[in-house]
């Protein structure tokens, strides 16, 4: 039984194996002596047997000293021995029918935070759970000498507890009072720092009320939100640093020798000669100095159609070289190439977002004065009432245990934990909480055209005369392409019986087509002119979205391309309409191309956009009291997603897209826009819920805090009564689940089908 | 009073193991991949360990 792998048809049109290799030594990093670490990301594996063929079939590589998947976060960890060549670990997983990418390693650190959290709500969940023992028995009356050493127990257990897991409260805390600013770990530090010392002096002068269970549970249950609160924003960080990489990691660089090194983008220098594979993207900006070829620039500009070019043309970093092998020479360094252009626009457009603040630290910043405006109050008021220091004391600090901010600390984390768990099963990344509340806020969207609203992969959308023969011809030819309208061939082509035809030599000719030789009969498929060329027929077609397969230059069939609009687009956007939102589509692409779309949509469009303009239309529409959401995939639409209020980019955009964006939906469907934003609002209404709660809480609680009339024992019952009040109205989100159309189908087709196919 | 010498030292030192119990699981990396253990346990291994050293 297999259950996965698929057969892979174009292993023909792999990048070239020797940049593979130098690729997986430069993700690489040394792990012990004389062995190297690399890790894959493999999104296919998905089952036990997975597991098996993998690490079988890369084991058995030479040099490879082990390999191990993670099925968690579907990646594969080689080890291979760092004295020979890289094995070819790529091209190995593919034949076994896995597409795989290297994943650049990054130092352990970034386990460092997950690992911390962990082991502090260990601690704190040990201390709490054995404080809370003993503490039961002092409630219950257990006799002053009994509770005395009770206390004392308690008081070793919490300390260490205290400092151990309270770090990473007391570090934020610190780090705000130090800025002059207050957030939520103020009052929290500040509570059960205070609740520990009071208790502390209780228990030297052998007093009846300690409130260390209160404090340390405290610590236990907001440790739980914070640490849920980092899984999440960890697993939806890695899943999108899983993604391909689609900017050039390095080039062959062409020494003055004659001889070819691999060099690091950031290590190309203005001047040097590139050699540029067909498959490959342009590290830097260039210029063509050899070669013709075809370039898909979609991810640049926004233009779906693919671009030729000769000696003398202009290329931009982040191009990707469709059919044609070309010498290029650096006119840039990568910071000062178009990425490089882009990353500082983005930065610039990102100053001005930097001004929201979150929900939970707009409450904060009320609700940290009023409870120690409160407390204050409650000492100055017993003071003068009774004027009994230690008894006013005890009040003010009771005060501040009660109104110790459970409910807001773990409130709003719990709800965005549940939201983005949700949007996580609908295949949407959320990179943190405030994204979700920013996402809630937005009335105006905004989608890029080409790569986001369509697929960036042209469909074949007409043919005239043309036959299940003829088109089965065109595709069988296709397939030695990789031109993105051979790739539209190639699957129409898979259903149809394969041609009696057997091509002897096939050639492509970057910028025309293919043509291939069957004993004396000439095919060509390409473009027109030069299909048909020297008969009747040439020129009299035009347009370069209309490929001809011709036969010793008489027409066979011509097939007419279309950018696609990407599944469920038309759905989405009507869906946004009746929610009220104000659609818009502004592309880098020409006019011609994108009113056919907008018309489709019915939506106003802004054709031919720069990067700039597209940051300027946002800020305009901003400056006009509008939220916009920005929904792009290319290099030139990171600023703009940089600029806009909330921003969501597709699983296929270019890297920096990725990184700008708050969220990425891995799926192919536009419907996971519509479906992220009433999520989005379902979990505002629920934080909002949830602070009303806390604030009801506090508005029974306090006066009885104030009066003197919490022991400790009402302090447990009452906190832990409302955080579970709280977490159980976060988990109403989970509850609603409705069926989402489409959304959890698609996650499993390609899997099903994967499936299907191999057995 | 007596039984107190006993039982909270017994009732400490039952947390503190298991505290250090978990404590050992997260760093031997026993938390890392939790779908692929699950899978794992039903794995059975065609060839047997020993014809390895018997070749």
């Amino acid at each position: 039984m297999s259950c996965c792998g698929s057969q892979v048809g174009l292993v023909a049109l792999l990048p070239d194996a020797r940049a593979a290799g130098e690729e997986l030594l430069l993700a690489s990093h040394i792990v012990a002596d004389g062995v190297r670490q690399t890790d894959l990301s493999v999104p296919a594996i998905h089952c036990g047997a997975c597991i098996r063929t993998i690490e079988k079939t890369l084991g058995g590589l030479a040099g490879v000293e082990s390999a191990r998947v993670n099925l968690s976060t579907r990646r594969v960890a080689v080890r291979w021995r760092a004295d020979r060549a890289p094995p070819p670990l790529i091209a190995t997983l593919e034949q076994a029918g896995f597409q795989a990418h290297v994943f650049d390693f990054e130092p352990d650190s970034k386990d460092g935070a997950r690992s911390e959290l962990v082991r502090a709500l260990a601690v704190a969940g040990f201390a709490a759970s054995n404080i809370m023992l003993l503490s039961v028995s002092v409630w219950a009356g257990a006799e002053a000498e009994t509770r005395n050493l009770f206390h004392w127990l308690s008081a070793i257990i919490a300390l260490p507890a205290l400092a151990y897991s309270g770090r990473v409260f007391f570090r934020s805390a610190w780090q705000a009072v130090r800025h002059g600013r207050t957030n939520m770990d103020v009052p929290i530090s500040l509570g059960v720092l205070l609740a520990f010392g009071m208790s502390f002096y209780e228990t030297m002068v052998h007093g009846p009320h300690a409130y260390f269970d209160a404090a340390i549970s405290l610590l236990f249950v907001l440790l739980v939100g914070r640490t849920l609160d980092h899984m999440v924003r960890e697993r939806a960080r890695l899943a999108v640093k899983g993604l391909a990489q689609l900017s050039a990691r390095g080039a062959f660089v062409l020494q003055e020798d004659g001889t070819q090194h691999y060099l690091p983008t950031n290590e190309i220098q203005a001047g040097m000669t590139i050699l540029l594979a067909a498959g490959e993207r342009v590290p830097v900006d260039a210029t063509v100095t050899r070669g013709a070829s075809e370039m898909d620039v979609s991810l640049v500009s926004g233009e779906h159609a693919p671009v030729p070019v000769a000696a003398g043309s202009v290329l931009r970093a982040g191009t990707l070289n469709l059919t044609g092998p070309l010498t290029i020479t650096a006119t840039a360094t990568s910071g000062d190439s178009f990425l490089g252009e882009m990353v500082r626009m983005m930065e610039a457009a990102e100053q001005g977002r930097s001004g929201y603040r979150r929900i939970a630290d707009r409450a904060a910043s009320l609700y940290a004065p009023a409870v120690h405006l409160t407390a204050l109050i409650t000492f100055v008021g017993w003071l003068i009432a009774t004027a009994d220091v230690h008894h006013a004391m005890t009040t003010a600090i009771a005060v501040l245990i009660i109104t110790c901010p459970c409910a807001l600390g773990l409130a709003v984390p719990m709800v965005q934990v549940v939201a983005a768990r949700r949007l996580f099963d609908a295949g949407v990344m959320v990179k943190d909480g405030g994204a979700l509340e920013r996402l809630a806020e937005a009335d105006t969207v905004v989608f890029d055209k080409t790569g986001t609203l369509t697929a960036a992969v042209p469909r074949l959308v007409g043919s005239c005369d043309a036959s299940r023969e003829t088109t089965a011809i065109a595709a069988g030819l296709a397939s030695h392409s990789r031109h993105p309208y051979s790739r539209a061939l190639v699957a129409v082509g898979a259903g149809l019986p394969a041609p009696h035809i057997a091509f002897d030599e096939i050639s492509e000719h970057p910028g025309y087509g293919l043509e291939a030789r069957s004993g004396a009969v000439v095919y060509r498929l390409g473009r027109p002119d030069w299909a048909l060329a020297g008969t009747a027929d040439a020129g009299s077609m035009s347009g370069n979205e209309t490929v001809v397969l011709a036969k010793d230059g008489s027409r066979l069939s011509d097939f007419r391309f279309e950018d696609r609009l990407r599944a469920g687009a038309a759905t989405a956007v009507a869906e946004l309409k009746d929610m009220g939102f104000r659609v818009q589509v502004i592309s880098g692409d020409r006019e011609i191309a994108v009113r056919p779309i907008a018309a489709e949509l019915d939506v106003p469009y802004l054709a031919a956009a720069l990067p700039g303009d597209k940051t300027a239309h946002i800020a305009a529409l901003d400056a006009s009291g509008r939220k916009v959401l920005m929904v792009g995939d290319g290099l030139n639409d990171a600023p703009a997603l940089a600029a806009a209020h909330a921003s969501m980019a597709p699983a296929s955009a270019a890297d920096v897209g990725r990184n700008a964006a708050d969220m990425v939906f891995l799926h192919e469907s536009l419907t996971a826009v519509p479906l992220a934003i009433s999520i989005a609002r379902s979990a505002g209404r629920l934080v909002r819920q949830n602070l009303a709660l806390a604030t009801a809480y506090n508005v029974i609680a306090v006066p009885v805090a104030i009066l003197g009339h919490v022991t400790p024992l009402v302090a447990a019952v009452a906190m832990s009564g409302s955080s579970i009040l709280v977490v159980a109205n976060a988990l109403r989100l989970e509850s609603r689940r409705r069926t989402a159309p489409g959304a959890a189908g698609v996650a499993q087709l390609p899997t099903k089908a994967a499936m299907e196919a191999a057995e | 009073m007596k039984d107190y010498f006993y039982l909270i030292p017994i009732a400490l030192g039952l947390g503190l193991s298991a505290l250090a119990a978990f404590m050992w699981s997260l760093k031997t990396r026993q938390y890392d991949d939790l779908e692929g253990a699950a899978v794992r346990i039903l794995e059975e291994e065609d060839v047997p360990i020993r014809t390895k050293s018997e070749r």
